[in-house]
């Protein structure tokens, strides 16, 4: 995990549409439309939600590359836990991606955390990366699509096309700039969401600081969770649920560990049955080593991070790039649907 | 497999020979012998599996068989093995299963028993499984009430077994129970509850022609101390069926290692088998699972 960095482009943007030979009609470079089902499965829908084999349906986790090594993203239906770090905050790196990345495809969004004013992180959530490039490229693109024959324009085209074959997806992700909804996009933490997107959305938020138990968020989230019911061949809208630090020490019923496990146990199977993935962040170490085993079983997705100590000489001789890093990401295992296979992916 | 070649036959052993050097009409009435006795022997295995690794650590007699499995290593697997071969089972008549599912819907069971050639939704309208789905049980209240819940869930389940008896001539009824861990959580902790319903559970296998699979996360009782469910479990288990991750870390080809430890001794008509632990590797698939001992690949 680094901040800020630039992650290789997805791959699925690129091969999505066939449209981009229709938004320069006057190339002679005419590209083959991509075959009707590849478009399909692959190309995300407006809401953000791609669709996989075995009635599969994914949402982005807000880190292109963290969904690729899932092998498609966050399964909608499936709860992810995160195992966080006692001594560093960058649990909070995923959950801001995540919730960014419901934010940016207008998917509603549940957020609980043990903070008196969790609306407030919401003010932390990061920009996507790409906006303020593509709203540049738009500019100097207008005179091409405007329909000017100017030769000039002419061969930015051509050579613009030659980039797009060497692989670059900057520029081909302009040539799609009708398709807006990328299925991920890359988020940078410097930059904070805008507003107004912000207030356009579904957000709900919820304390559980000092709270006795779990039956509102409970409540909350079965009622959240209705309104995202999955139907066959239905609308697939995608639903998003956070939960910051269930068992911190700061929530009213810490130490209530089987109410703790009963309430991850019913969430498990609400959203089992619903379009929507929740993510579960939990310092572990506060749990005993028996309930930590139970909350890892509960999990179709477990994840865990593991800070990177500064200073440290032998792992900066081991890992190139160490001085960007702050931590590793432990994927333990991967949700699956309908499949006994387990997904060996179990890498750092 | 019976290879016919000029050898001294060995009836006893797996790969045998006949003898077919002269074809004399003794010679010919013996090698029918043969093949009829390596035909029933096939039949055999057909019936517990063809006779991979798994079956033939399982001795045929186990009333209660105990699966574990850890977060590295999970045994849902064995579970789909076990429900496909109790509803495969019983030559003519009989057969069935119920599955007391607190892990997963019933969607995902029949989705992953298709793909191994087993029909759930069919034999759930046939009447030959039984499922019950336990994913919100007990609902409603908690409390003292989840003694009350899990009698209603026992008696629901001695009624389907006692149901399935008084159909045909039944062969083997398997209770299965996915999983163990979840109905602790489900009872809110109350182990004494958890194991009063398996104690009346097993009851039914000595009463019913029944057996009884309960699958367990062992990671989750290691680090308890006392007596847990866990080492109850082991106890009253005739079979225990364990699954671990490899020592040695990850591999594409093995999945983890598999142990099975037969504790109950008496095997209806064969005598024991004199192998008590078995420990091979396995490789989980789509349409079932690879077992193979270490270092080979069936």
């Amino acid at each position: 995990l680094s901040p800020g960095r630039v992650a290789a482009p997805p791959p699925m943007a690129a091969a999505a549409t066939g449209t981009g030979g229709q938004t320069l009609g006057r190339s002679s470079f005419s590209r083959a439309a991509s075959s009707k089902t590849a478009s399909s499965s692959s190309s995300p829908t407006a809401s953000g939600v791609k669709l996989g084999p075995n009635g599969a349906a994914f949402v982005s986790s807000g880190i292109p590359d963290l969904d690729r090594i899932l092998d498609g993203g966050f399964l909608l239906g499936s709860v992810v836990m995160v195992m966080e770090d006692s001594d560093a905050p960058h649990h909070l790196l995923l959950l801001r991606a995540f919730m960014a990345q419901g934010v940016v495809h207008k998917q509603p969004l549940l957020f609980a955390a043990p903070m008196k004013e969790p609306r407030s992180f919401l003010g932390a959530l990061p920009a996507p990366v790409a906006s303020s490039k593509e709203d540049a490229r738009q500019r100097a693109m207008g005179g091409g699509a405007a329909g000017d024959g100017r030769a000039s324009d002419e061969g930015l085209r051509i050579a613009w096309q030659y980039r797009k074959y060497f692989g670059d997806e900057r520029n081909s992700n302009a040539e799609h700039r009708d398709n807006k909804q990328e299925f991920s996009h890359d988020f940078d933490l410097r930059k904070p969401l805008e507003r107004h997107l912000l207030n356009a959305q579904h957000i709900e938020c919820l304390s559980t600081q000092d709270v006795d138990t779990l039956h509102d968020l409970q409540n909350r989230s079965s009622a959240f969770l209705s309104k995202h019911q999955r139907k066959e061949g239905g609308n697939l809208s995608a639903g998003r649920i956070a939960i910051q630090s269930l068992c911190a020490p700061q929530c009213g019923y810490f130490g209530k560990d089987w109410d703790m496990v009963s309430f991850l146990r019913s969430l498990k199977a609400m959203v089992r049955s619903s379009n929507a993935v929740a993510i579960i962040t939990f310092p572990y170490t506060v749990l005993s080593d028996s309930f930590c085993k139970r909350w890892q079983h509960l999990a179709d997705t477990l994840l865990s991070i593991k800070a990177i100590p500064d200073e440290d000489k032998d792992l900066a001789k081991l890992l190139t790039g160490y001085q960007d890093m702050v931590g590793f990401l432990h994927v333990h295992k991967v949700a699956q649907t309908n499949s006994q296979v387990p997904t060996q992916v179990n890498m750092t | 497999v019976c290879c016919l070649r000029h050898a001294t036959p060995a009836p006893r052993d797996r790969f045998a020979s006949v003898d077919t050097h002269a074809h004399s009409p003794l010679r010919s009435m013996r090698l029918r012998t043969y093949v009829t006795y390596f035909l029933q022997l096939e039949a055999e295995m057909e019936e517990y599996g063809a006779g991979d690794l798994l079956s033939e650590a399982m001795c045929a007699g186990a009333r209660v068989v105990v699966v574990e499995d850890c977060v590295e290593a999970p045994a849902a697997f064995v579970l789909h093995l076990l429900l496909k071969r109790a509803l495969a089972a019983g030559g003519g008549g009989g057969g069935g299963a119920a599955l007391l599912a607190l892990a997963q819907p019933f969607s995902h069971y029949d989705r992953v028993l298709r793909k191994m050639g087993c029909n759930l939704s069919m034999h759930r309208k046939s009447e030959r499984l039984h499922f019950f789905d336990l994913q919100g049980f007990p609902g409603g209240t908690q409390g003292g009430a989840i003694a009350d819940s899990l009698a209603q869930l026992y008696s629901a389940v001695q009624r389907v077994v006692e149901t399935c008896r008084a159909g045909e001539n039944a062969g083997r009824f398997t209770v299965m129970i996915d999983d163990v861990s979840l109905l602790e959580v489900a009872a809110n902790g109350s182990a004494d509850d958890v194991l009063d319903f398996l104690h009346y559970c097993v009851t039914l296998t000595s009463e019913m022609n029944c057996s009884l699979v309960v699958l367990i996360h062992e990671d989750i009782y290691s680090s308890e101390d006392g007596v847990g469910l866990l080492a109850h479990l082991r106890y009253i288990a005739d079979l225990v069926i364990k699954a671990a991750p490899l020592s040695t870390g990850l591999a594409t080809d093995v999945h983890g290692q598999l142990s099975v430890v037969n504790k109950g001794m008496l095997i209806e008509q064969r005598p024991a088998k004199g192998q008590k632990v078995w420990s091979f590797h396995f490789k989980v698939k789509e349409n079932g699972a690879d077992f193979f001992y270490p270092g080979s690949r069936h």
